[in-house]
């Protein structure tokens, strides 16, 4: 029988890898956009 | 909105609710507070639905340890639909009522959309080698979903094709709206067409075909996908309007000096 475990492994890492990214440059861009924002106000 | 309509007084209503909650500020204010929250749970709903599904939920008596993809595979393809919808919701916005939040969400949640949309054809196509034989077949199903991409990667490019952001929004709202279509094609094409791509297994009105064992760690997964869905496309319109505010005050105080 096939082993199933390199694509089920190849799945979850995918995803993982996708979650972790996204959410890691969607919170760096939000803080970064708040940081600037606070210097671009005290102008 | 015309005089008619405002006379009614409902759709007048409907009009005011709409206006108080697209107002970017206000958006600013409510949401603030509420995303390291919204972080917070969202990062372990995924992480005990991933883990659930991987180690702890039992392999399917027929496909094996095979079935596991699908704990990753149907929440990432719910939230890829359920985001196009919500892109095509705030075209509509955009072009009945000209609200300059729903342009904002349209072009963060396309990115975000189209990320996911790219993980459920995936890993599909990795649950399709052990189970078919091959890593794609032109099926009714998967040709859809395909699409799908193709839709989010077309209205990322053309919301951003523009040297006038209105006009890039415009095209964008339209190509959302006719892409909606597709989004039908999806849900039934399993009923529509002889698919290699099986039946739904979960439906609101049929119910559960699967036992609460493998239930509940979808169930988990998927809340998890859609909460993180939500709280990157948030906090991305969150960063979005920011960076207006911030380029209106560097223009304000450039205009002073």
């Amino acid at each position: 029988m096939m082993n199933n475990w390199p694509f089920i492994n190849g799945a979850y890492g995918v995803t993982v890898i996708f979650l972790a990214g996204a959410a890691w440059l969607s919170f760096a861009r939000y803080r970064r956009a708040i940081s600037r924002l606070k210097q671009a106000e005290t102008l | 909105m015309n005089e008619n309509v405002l006379s009614r007084g409902l759709p007048a209503k409907t009009g005011d609710w709409l206006h108080y909650f697209a107002n970017p500020g206000r958006f600013l204010r409510f949401v603030q507070p509420i995303l390291p929250w919204a972080g917070g749970v969202s990062l372990i709903l995924t992480v005990v639905g991933i883990v659930w599904g991987y180690q702890f939920a039992p392999a399917d008596w027929e496909q094996g340890d095979a079935a596991r993809i699908m704990y990753v595979h149907v929440p990432a393809a719910w939230v890829a639909m359920s985001g196009y919808a919500m892109l095509a919701v705030c075209s509509l916005f955009s072009i009945v009522w000209r609200h300059p939040l729903a342009d904002i969400a349209a072009e963060e949640i396309g990115p975000v959309g189209a990320g996911f949309t790219f993980v459920c054809l995936v890993s599909g196509s990795l649950w399709g080698k052990p189970m078919w034989g091959a890593y794609w077949v032109w099926d009714a199903r998967l040709t859809s979903v395909l699409i799908l991409f193709f839709l989010y990667l077309g209205h990322i490019a053309l919301i951003r094709a523009f040297d006038n952001k209105a006009h890039g929004y415009r095209a964008a709202s339209i190509l959302a709206l006719a892409g909606a279509i597709n989004l039908p094609i999806i849900v039934y094409s399993v009923q529509w067409w002889n698919t290699l791509h099986q039946g739904n297994t979960i439906s609101i009105s049929g119910g559960a075909k699967i036992y609460v064992t493998m239930l509940y760690p979808l169930l988990v997964s998927t809340l998890g996908f859609y909460l993180s869905f939500l709280t990157m496309v948030c906090a991305r319109i969150a960063a979005a309007v920011c960076e207006r505010k911030t380029a209106s005050a560097l223009l304000a105080a450039a205009e002073r000096e």
